[in-house]
């Protein structure tokens, strides 16, 4: 990737000194795109922090109260909640679905011919709806007509939403399943753009599998690593759709995460300046999370490649 | 690369997974071909004696053939936005010089760290303002805005290998921004260009925020939003709500059989950018 950008960079720089000015295209081609997001996408972001100072129910014109939806909201104890289980949750995400994509990736990008028949089957679940995903699990999950009622010797009584632990627990598999073949086709990328004379300079010096796993495969993922655990962040924190579906934020409150509780408090108690407030704090927590994720990682090469003007 | 020995974690490992994807998915297909009380008194386990269509009738009674027709128009429109619209913006980001062009690029970078979720509320007033609340535009519109900042990304990357050596052998032809877009910068990125209707494809197509709070109507619901329904409304009826499953993922499920290579490689390409 950043031998890439290099090679592209030294191009252009070429190209400035033989002076030849290609003709360029002006900036008008930008505008009908920039236009559009600035519409549906920034004017909204912008709404929402104006929205965040207010109190508004949806009727009536907007009030201005200042700070108010955020010290109440400091002072909520679902809020607070929210956000302990959108955090642990993101984390169980990250932690379950890493090692498993990785492994996956890197077992995909391997030579034989019976791995494409399987991850064509693998992949599957990437193909499917959030929405799918979490209705076919609710059916199997029933307690009464599920895999549940079956199997009492895996599941006990059965009723896995029942419990804080066991939503939290069910949540984290879903999100497993249908998200781990997304990452596995990332990690599957970054394995095959692994140069092949490395392994075979290991294998000459006597490494074996696991040698080579550990010394060749992870330190050159190490990018695809941090593009794939952003990823896994920005959805983990604003997981939804699953929790609508399966949980609906319950028993009680037990896994109101904050997106929901947002959704909640917007669409259902029409409280939109809280919800905006909440929808900040959403942005604010995932922009910080990513930012600490690349300083970390010590990301500095996709930077240079995202801005390489 | 010369294995000395078959891995055998691995392969326990890969048949583990297997069992994991392939159990739901059999349950899943079984059921829609089963009587509702055969699901219930036999498990979702069990092959069923007798098999049924009704199922499926089921789902197309509760309204999915209209579903299905208005996830097909919104994701059809949402590729021709983003096709119409992207490849021009990438080709500036790519080619054009200044400052301005720049913070266009930032913006959409911008762009990426904004979850659909923070600004629901006021898209919701927006499309309501608009007076598009409860139609297809007003779904379009928003999908379609929040799939631009991963597709210019992906096309940007595809166009900045596009040697400037070619660039300059067109204007020495004399040759017009527009005509250097469509005669070089187009025929180099179908790679780039294949990858972003995938992405805006699949973004459409599963989408669900925005149908869940800017859709209402029968006339205007899709797919996704129609399970949802179905699944508060009719939840006992696992083998029709399931069999509905199986319909919203077929389309994209034929694409897969016939254009996997296509597919999988389009979403690669999202995933390494």
């Amino acid at each position: 990737m950043s031998a890439l950008s290099i090679a592209t960079r030294t191009g252009r720089a070429r190209a400035r000194r033989s002076g030849a000015g290609a003709t360029r295209p002006g900036i008008a081609w930008a505008a009908p795109a920039t236009l559009f997001f600035l519409l549906f996408a920034i004017v909204p972001l912008v709404m929402v922090l104006v929205l965040s100072f207010t109190n508004w129910n949806g009727l009536s014109s907007p009030q201005f109260n200042g700070f108010a939806n955020f010290s109440k909201l400091l002072d909520d104890p679902v809020m607070r909640q929210s956000i302990g289980l959108t955090l642990l949750l993101t984390a169980l995400g990250v932690l379950t679905q890493t090692p498993i994509s990785l492994l996956l990736g890197v077992w995909a990008a391997g030579p034989q011919r019976n791995r494409a028949v399987l991850s064509a089957v693998f992949f599957i679940p990437l193909l499917l709806s959030a929405t799918a995903v979490s209705v076919v699990w609710r059916a199997i999950l029933d307690p009464n007509f599920g895999l549940p009622a079956q199997m009492h010797w895996l599941f006990g009584n059965g009723n896995l939403l029942g419990s804080q632990s066991g939503s939290i627990g069910v949540l984290t598999f879903v999100g497993l399943w249908q998200y781990a073949p997304m990452h596995a086709l990332i990690y599957q990328g970054g394995a095959r753009a692994i140069p092949e004379v490395l392994y075979q300079a290991a294998a000459i010096d006597g490494a074996g599998r696991f040698r080579q796993f550990f010394h060749i495969t992870l330190p050159q993922l190490r990018t695809t690593m941090v593009t794939s655990v952003i990823l896994m962040v920005v959805g983990g924190l604003t997981t939804f759709d699953t929790v609508l579906i399966l949980t609906q934020g319950g028993p009680g409150t037990d896994t109101t995460v904050t997106a929901y509780y947002m959704y909640e408090q917007a669409f259902q108690s029409f409280n939109y300046g809280e919800a905006s407030a909440i929808a900040l704090v959403l942005v604010v927590v995932a922009t910080l999370v990513s930012l600490i994720v690349v300083r970390l990682s010590g990301y500095g090469s996709m930077r240079s490649e995202m801005e390489g003007l | 690369m010369t294995r000395q020995r078959p891995n055998y974690l691995a392969g326990f490992g890969s048949l583990v997974w297997l069992g994991l994807i392939g159990l739901p998915l059999y349950v899943l297909l079984i059921a829609t071909f089963r009587t509702q009380s055969s699901y219930s008194s036999e498990g979702p386990l069990t092959f069923p004696h007798h098999l049924t269509l009704q199922n499926y009738a089921t789902a197309f009674s509760n309204g999915f053939g209209q579903y299905f027709l208005n996830t097909l128009i919104v994701t059809a429109s949402v590729v021709a936005i983003v096709l119409l619209v992207v490849p021009p913006l990438a080709y500036t980001v790519v080619r054009a010089r200044g400052r301005t062009v720049s913070l266009v690029f930032r913006l959409f970078l911008l762009g990426l760290a904004v979850p659909v979720q923070a600004v629901i509320v006021p898209m919701f007033y927006l499309i309501n303002q608009a007076g598009l609340y409860d139609s297809l535009i007003g779904l379009i519109l928003p999908t379609a805005a929040f799939s631009l900042p991963v597709c210019t990304l992906v096309l940007t990357g595809t166009m900045r290998e596009i040697t400037s050596e070619l660039y300059e052998a067109m204007t020495m032809d004399g040759a017009s921004p527009f005509r250097v877009f469509w005669q070089l910068v187009l025929p180099l990125s179908k790679g780039g260009l294949s990858s972003i209707v995938v992405f805006a494809a699949l973004q459409a197509w599963n989408g669900f925020l925005f149908p869940l709070i800017l859709t209402q109507s029968d006339s205007s619901k899709v797919v996704t939003l129609g399970l949802f329904n179905f699944q508060t409304e009719h939840g006992v009826n696992a083998p029709g709500l399931l069999a509905a499953v199986v319909l919203s993922m077929l389309p994209i499920f034929i694409v897969y059989l016939f254009a996997r290579r296509a597919l999988v490689q389009g979403l690669m390409g999202v995933g390494g950018k």
